[in-house]
């Protein structure tokens, strides 16, 4: 079995790899073989499993990637991710990409399906509805004809009929996907001097790049060889990161914060590796099960509606609960609609239940990160000295 | 060589139907001012995608943020109130709607005519083209624990509206939305009475196409932009589906129509613009804070805007759509697909290029909000389109809706002396 080293070092080969070259060595392996793109915050990779293509999670350009043409279809106030995924696509490094996903994840994500049908009329873009009426005979049938619309264009690409078995054997392998990612944090939250956050990430990162089988025995091996390793316990702060779940900060400001004083024990990154709470059935028809279970079992994130003004919110206070975490850390994307509209509600709600917590902003690219450190350091010290 | 910048003259001249549209808007302040006495249920709700036939049948007065946030912008407040809200913790990064009515709410919620903006009784959020709008009542409803009926309408990404979309806006109607306003204003609901409403709609619809195509004429009797936000006032608000509404655009159509004959050109806020020099499309919002600076800008130089996207927020009529009183709900549900951003990014460069052709446009000018993601993202690859496709000359430039701090009158009279010089170069270019 491969070390903990080597596990993370692959991870970060493909983490800095701004070509996709597992993505395209596994398109080539085999011809007729299909990529799909898909940009946060969910899709149902299941259906593109089935069709025997390769779901490929775009997560921007990061901070190694020079956006020289993005930005030129941005304003100054307008996000990073969008520009370096333009920069992507016009520097050929996604050429090899057969279709995109645009899920609404907010107005930015949603006009950027349009501009890439005007980029590259010639490669299937889609901007994926997600219903926020979460009835099973009103949101959940129109989530239905929603996944059958998606369904029939990868069977158009692909060339290949997505059967209901082909279905529920990708949604089992899915399911599994989600239960290790789970336990993967569990194990991070119960012992994170052991599973240092920046080497969660670039595990979690990996499974936007390759196939899911592979992934499953990633996660697998990795818990395993951390587990074995003695690792130093330091007297951090434990702390939950929300609003980094569309553009991501670069693994250095990931890194700082641990650095600062702060064991990161859960966070919102790449919500599409858990985005069910619970499995997803695979004794009835697939696509309604994808359906009913996104109705029920989604995670609560900023995107989507919460119906119940009761619990608005709670979901953090839970979380923090849940992992015995001492303070939030609210770190958003410059510009991110969705993380900083939210983020007054979430403050608020942790107010009512005395949960500290801290703000700041980040960009993909973000370079300096004395000021993170600081911040974060005053805020692991704030924790230790008067919670 | 441009002409110089005059001072605004404090005498603002007005058409007839600008200081009756004006009545009309004053007047549902008015009436929100005065529920304590009258008992009157109040419904918050957006500009895109509101469903005012549909409020009206509960006997509800609607409360409009948006229009609240203008009128504070006009009226030179707004500022204050954004700034208000970034002191209780609210990004200078994001919408500054949405910033001006909180900031507004937390200084005792009196509205821009100095009446008080009673607490909702239902916040209807239409989600409609507008992300932003989802999070903006969750933020209200945080602060008055009050009903909310939540409408979403699926984003046209794929340029077509299927029945699958409307049949699951329609489920919504039936399902969410009717049953909680029944709830809330103890009113049953009557589909005759929403049948009625939606008849005076198609009405005033077919007038106000005729006052925005009206712009095709030689001179343009209006301004589809500056002029074009009168004229959407009472249809985009609480007046859709009146009686009121139709009588409105009757008498504007009247108006227009008497221009035509006397071959005026658009009324300002200094008078007839009689040198009617460049024909102008515009993409975006404009700014408020400063409206009457930015408006001088153009008809100081004779620059008209004949046809604008603005004025399709509330509803692209002039494309074909009408509410139709034998399809009440599946009606209300095609309407709010049809506002102009909820269509995707290919669908608008359509329409932009459509009315530089139709309205014989001389080019493009896209002023793109800071707040405003969902018009100004994609923007740009946009203008390029246009200017790719119709061969005339598309600019730039980038202010605020109502937060004064984003408005650089410099910078945007730098840029629009650029682009009226680059207009007449590609004309000279073209002789």
């Amino acid at each position: 079995m491969a070390t903990r080293e080597e596990i993370t070092n692959r991870c970060q080969d493909l983490y800095d790899d701004l070509d996709f070259t597992a993505a395209r060595t596994w398109k080539d392996a085999e011809p007729g073989r299909h990529v799909i793109g898909y940009m946060p915050m969910y899709v149902p990779r299941e259906i593109i499993h089935a069709a025997g293509m390769l779901p490929l999670g775009i997560l921007g350009g990061g901070d190694q990637l020079e956006v020289i043409q993005g930005d030129a279809y941005y304003q100054s106030y307008i996000c990073r991710i969008p520009r370096s995924t333009v920069e992507l696509l016009l520097t050929d490094r996604i050429d090899f990409v057969d279709g995109m996903l645009f899920p609404s994840i907010c107005d930015v994500i949603r006009n950027l399906s349009g501009m890439w049908k005007l980029l590259r009329p010639d490669v299937y873009a889609h901007y994926f509805d997600v219903p926020q009426n979460y009835m099973k005979d009103v949101g959940g049938e129109f989530y239905i004809h929603e996944l059958n619309v998606l369904k029939e264009d990868l069977e158009k690409i692909s060339g290949n009929k997505v059967t209901n078995e082909a279905l529920k054997n990708s949604i089992e392998l899915y399911n599994e996907n989600r239960r290790l990612t789970r336990e993967l944090y569990k194990f991070r939250a119960d012992n994170p001097w052991l599973a240092p956050s920046s080497e969660v990430y670039l595990i979690n990162r990996a499974g936007m790049v390759i196939p899911v089988e592979e992934h499953n025995v990633l996660i697998t091996d990795y818990i395993e060889a951390a587990r074995q390793e003695d690792r130093p316990k330091r007297d951090n702060s434990r702390v939950v990161i929300s609003g980094s779940f569309c553009e991501q900060p670069p693994i250095n400001l990931i890194k700082s914060i641990e650095m600062s004083g702060c064991y990161v024990v859960d966070d919102d990154y790449m919500l599409v590796n858990r985005w069910f709470t619970k499995p997803v059935p695979t004794d009835g028809d697939p696509i309604q099960a994808l359906s009913y279970t996104f109705l029920e079992a989604s995670v609560k994130m900023p995107s989507c509606f919460e119906p119940n003004e009761d619990i608005k919110g709670q979901f953090l206070v839970d979380l923090v609960r849940e992992t015995n975490a001492e303070g939030v850390i609210f770190a958003a994307a410059s510009f991110c609609d969705p993380a900083l509209l939210e983020r007054p509600i979430l403050q608020d709600v942790l107010n009512q239940v005395d949960i500290p917590h801290v703000s700041f902003k980040y960009a993909e690219n973000t370079g300096q990160m004395q000021p993170i450190r600081e911040q974060a350091g005053t805020f692991a010290d704030s924790i230790k000295l008067w919670s | 060589m441009s002409a110089p910048q005059r001072k605004p003259s404090t005498d603002v001249q007005k058409d007839a139907s600008m200081a009756k549209q004006k009545a009309m808007i004053d007047s549902n302040f008015d009436r929100l001012g005065n529920v304590k006495n009258t008992g009157e249920k109040v419904s918050y709700t957006f500009v895109p995608g509101n469903l005012n036939e549909l409020i009206m049948c509960f006997d509800m007065v609607g409360n409009y943020p948006e229009i609240n946030a203008i009128q504070n912008g006009l009226r030179k407040k707004s500022g204050g109130l954004i700034m208000e809200a970034e002191k209780w913790g609210h990004s200078e990064d994001v919408c500054t709607y949405v910033k001006a009515d909180i900031g507004m709410m937390r200084k005792g919620n009196i509205g821009p005519t100095g009446q008080p903006i009673p607490e909702p009784d239902i916040l209807m959020l239409s989600y409609t083209g507008c992300y932003t709008f989802l999070k903006w009542f969750e933020l209200l409803r945080h602060e008055y624990k009050c009903e909310t009926a939540m409408l979403h309408v699926p984003y046209t990404g794929d340029g077509v509206i299927t029945k699958a979309m409307t049949d699951y806006v329609v489920k919504q109607l039936k399902e969410e939305v009717i049953p909680k306003y029944e709830k809330v204003s103890g009113v049953k609901f009557d589909i005759d009475r929403l049948r009625e409403n939606l008849a005076h709609s198609a009405k005033a619809e077919d007038d106000f196409v005729w006052v925005l195509e009206s712009a095709k004429n030689k001179p343009s009797p209006i301004d589809a932009y500056f002029g074009g936000i009168y004229y959407i006032g009472p249809i985009f608000t609480a007046f859709r589906g009146t009686e009121l509404a139709v009588d409105y655009y009757k008498t504007l159509r009247e108006e227009i129509e008497e221009r035509i004959r006397k071959g005026q050109g658009p009324i300002t806020p200094e008078g007839e613009m009689k040198n009617e020099k460049y024909r102008i499309v515009t993409e975006g919002p404009p700014n408020y804070t400063s409206m009457r600076e930015f408006w001088k800008m153009f008809y100081d130089e004779g620059a008209v805007v004949v046809a604008s996207t603005y004025t399709k927020v509330g509803g692209t009529y002039d494309f074909g759509f009408r509410h139709d009183p034998s399809r009440p709900l599946e009606s209300l549900a095609e309407y709010c697909m049809h506002c102009y951003t909820n269509r995707n990014l290919p669908e608008r460069t359509r329409m932009l290029e459509t009315y530089i052709n139709d309205y014989e446009a001389d080019g493009l000018l896209i002023n793109s909000i800071k707040s405003c993601n969902s018009f100004a993202a994609g923007e740009l690859m946009m203008m390029r389109e246009v200017e790719k496709r119709t061969g005339k000359p598309a600019a730039f430039v980038e202010t605020d809706l109502v937060d004064p701090r984003y408005f650089s009158a410099a910078n945007v009279k730098n840029r629009l002396e650029s682009y009226f010089q680059m207009i007449d170069q590609k004309r000279r270019a073209g002789a």
